[in-house]
């Protein structure tokens, strides 16, 4: 594997951990696999999009990186507004369910219509026409050894760290943390324990969103903005996620990293469209030989 | 012991249907008033809905009609995680503790609920009534023994220092030696002036320590009184089976 391959596989990686911290804690609170996630991560991107255009300053090229200070700012703001979307589809849909007590497969059912209606509504808005936030050209830096980055890409690599480590934290540290970790395990004796359930699925809603319009704005300063953007990333998120095991934070983003990597090895050795292949790849032999994930308990 | 040597009720249940299924009441139309500082068990044969009656009062089963107060205090309908921050405690049967967390997390959700000022006071009294967990505070609870499971679940139900508090059969899975201790734990609980509510298969040893009893078949109330005597009285097996009606509360 070059090692232009490895850093265009990690920073891949990062993005692809990102969105799969959502999946991974979404999965292990409201026990199932929301397909509408990739949703978040392209409507993040979008958000952001809109934010700069709109305001249309800040845009002049911040030292070494093709973007101007506007994008970072625009960025959390992007992803406060998808923490929120993502929480208005909660409400709107999924909790209708979850008080029915409604069978696992008909929220799954129920988020990949939703998926559905957050692209068609993107591509309205939108048009299908892929968008960029930057034209600039960049100059990668030389690290030896043949490993070349752009600014761009070791700062995503910096930022993703930041985020993982704030998560991590947050989940290991802080009282709303314990409260995810006691839903996830046991959330009738969470209740019992005084823990308020609806505000701790409220937060896990927003974290993910908010994650995946990090991972957003990441791939459209990569590669490009689309609606589609999200929904092609679903493969890789739910093989990261599965891999790392379900509810493991440190497990998602090693699992997006193992992922990008893959891609990157068989994008440089088979051809660009083998791609998707090396995510399908990856999930089907984790389900096979450690379907808990590197990371995950055996579950019952 | 009639109704009125009753002080005043630190929980009232009035007409109690509870269920989980909206046609399906598994507890019937339950009445009883439990004093302050009260040691009641609550008996009855495997299926009666001890458990559905103590989880309907805990808010984790819905009620399809009927009255509930915690002293003064109308909590029919109010979610467990805020009937627990007016101190009605609950310890489910199995699984009442969160194998995953540590012995000091365990603790530290639950003073969640608590003003900041108080939590940490509130723990290390945990730890103190409980040295067993003080000495392992960093180890997941998953590894714990069944008695001291036991003694974090009831650590954790104390924590917010309830007015009452309902276990759903401690002593299940436990040796008779670690029963006792259990049982002793809640009879010094009570002594501090908590109202106990032991739902129990395990008679015996329940009305040993319990001042009062109520037995409950099929849903319903068919016995309420003191537990002195209730183990040797003839008519505790008919009561199991339902076909005997004793004292009503
Ligand atoms: N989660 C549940 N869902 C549906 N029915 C239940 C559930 N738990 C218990 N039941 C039913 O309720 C009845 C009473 O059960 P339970 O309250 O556990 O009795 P006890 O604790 O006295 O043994 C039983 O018929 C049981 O099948
Ligand atoms: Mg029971």
């Amino acid at each position: 594997m070059s090692p232009q391959a490895i850093v265009d596989g990690l920073v891949a990686g990062s993005m692809i951990g990102l969105g799969a911290i959502g999946v991974t804690l979404t999965y292990s609170i409201l026990r199932f696999a929301n397909f509408a996630h990739g949703e978040f991560i392209a409507w993040g991107a979008y958000f952001a999009l809109a934010l700069v255009s709109v305001l249309g300053i800040g845009m002049e090229p911040l030292g070494p990186f093709s973007f101007g200070w506007l994008l970072p700012l625009a960025a959390i703001v992007a992803a406060v507004l998808a923490g929120g979307l993502a929480i208005l589809l909660d409400r709107l849909l999924f909790s209708s369910f979850r008080a029915r007590g409604s069978a696992t497969i008909i929220m799954v059912i129920a988020s990949f219509g939703a998926s559905m209606a957050l692209r068609a509504l993107l591509e309205f808005v939108f048009t299908s026409k892929p968008v960029y936030f930057t034209r600039e050209l960049q100059i990668a830096v030389r690290f030896g050894g043949g490993l070349r980055a752009t600014p761009d890409q070791i700062l995503m690599l910096a930022t993703t760290v930041v985020l993982v480590v704030a998560i991590h934290l947050l989940l290991t540290r802080t009282a709303i943390g314990r409260q995810m970790r006691a839903v996830s395990e046991n959330p009738v004796l969470a209740r019992v324990a005084g823990v308020d359930v609806g505000k701790v699925v409220r937060t896990v809603w927003f974290l993910g969103g908010a994650l995946a319009a990090a991972a957003g704005v990441m791939a459209g300063l990569l590669v490009q903005i689309r609606p589609y953007m999200g929904f092609d990333l679903l493969l890789p998120l739910f093989a990261a996620a599965i891999l790392g095991g379900i509810g493991s934070v440190p497990g998602a983003i090693l699992g997006g990293i193992v992922v990008g990597l893959c891609e990157a090895l068989a994008v440089q050795t088979i051809g660009a469209e083998w791609r998707a292949a090396a995510a399908f790849a990856v999930l089907t032999a984790v389900l096979v030989l450690r379907p808990q994930g590197l990371f995950g308990k055996a579950r019952r | 012991m009639s109704a009125a040597a009753v002080p005043s009720p630190a929980l009232a249940v009035a007409g109690l249907v509870a269920g989980y299924e909206r046609d399906l009441p598994i507890v019937k139309g339950v009445d009883l008033v439990v004093g302050a500082g009260e040691f009641l068990a609550i008996l009855g044969p495997n299926g009666a809905g001890k458990s559905t009656l103590a989880k309907a009062i805990a808010g984790l089963v819905s009620i399809h009609s009927g009255e509930l107060a915690l002293g003064t205090r109308d909590i029919a309908g109010l979610p467990a995680h805020e009937l627990v921050r007016s101190g009605l405690a609950f310890v489910p049967q199995t699984e009442n503790i969160f194998a995953t967390l540590t012995i000091q997390e365990n603790l530290q959700l639950c003073a969640d609920v608590l003003p900041a000022a108080r939590r940490g006071e509130r723990i290390e009294a945990a730890y103190a009534m409980f040295p067993d967990l003080g000495a392992r505070r960093t180890i997941a609870a998953g590894a714990l023994s069944g008695g001291q499971r036991q003694m974090l679940a009831t650590a954790r139900a104390l924590l917010v220092e309830p007015s009452v508090m309902i276990l759903d059969e401690p002593s299940a899975g436990l040796s008779p030696k670690l029963v006792g201790e259990v049982f002793e734990t809640l009879l010094r609980i009570n002594e501090q002036g908590v109202t106990v509510i032991l739902v129990e298969q395990n008679v015996r040893a329940a009305l040993a320590v319990t001042r009062s009893a109520l037995v409950l078949c099929d849903g319903r109330v068919v016995h309420r009184g003191p537990a002195a005597g209730l183990a040797d009285d003839p008519r505790l097996g008919e009561m199991f089976l339902g076909r005997y009606e004793g004292q009503a509360a």
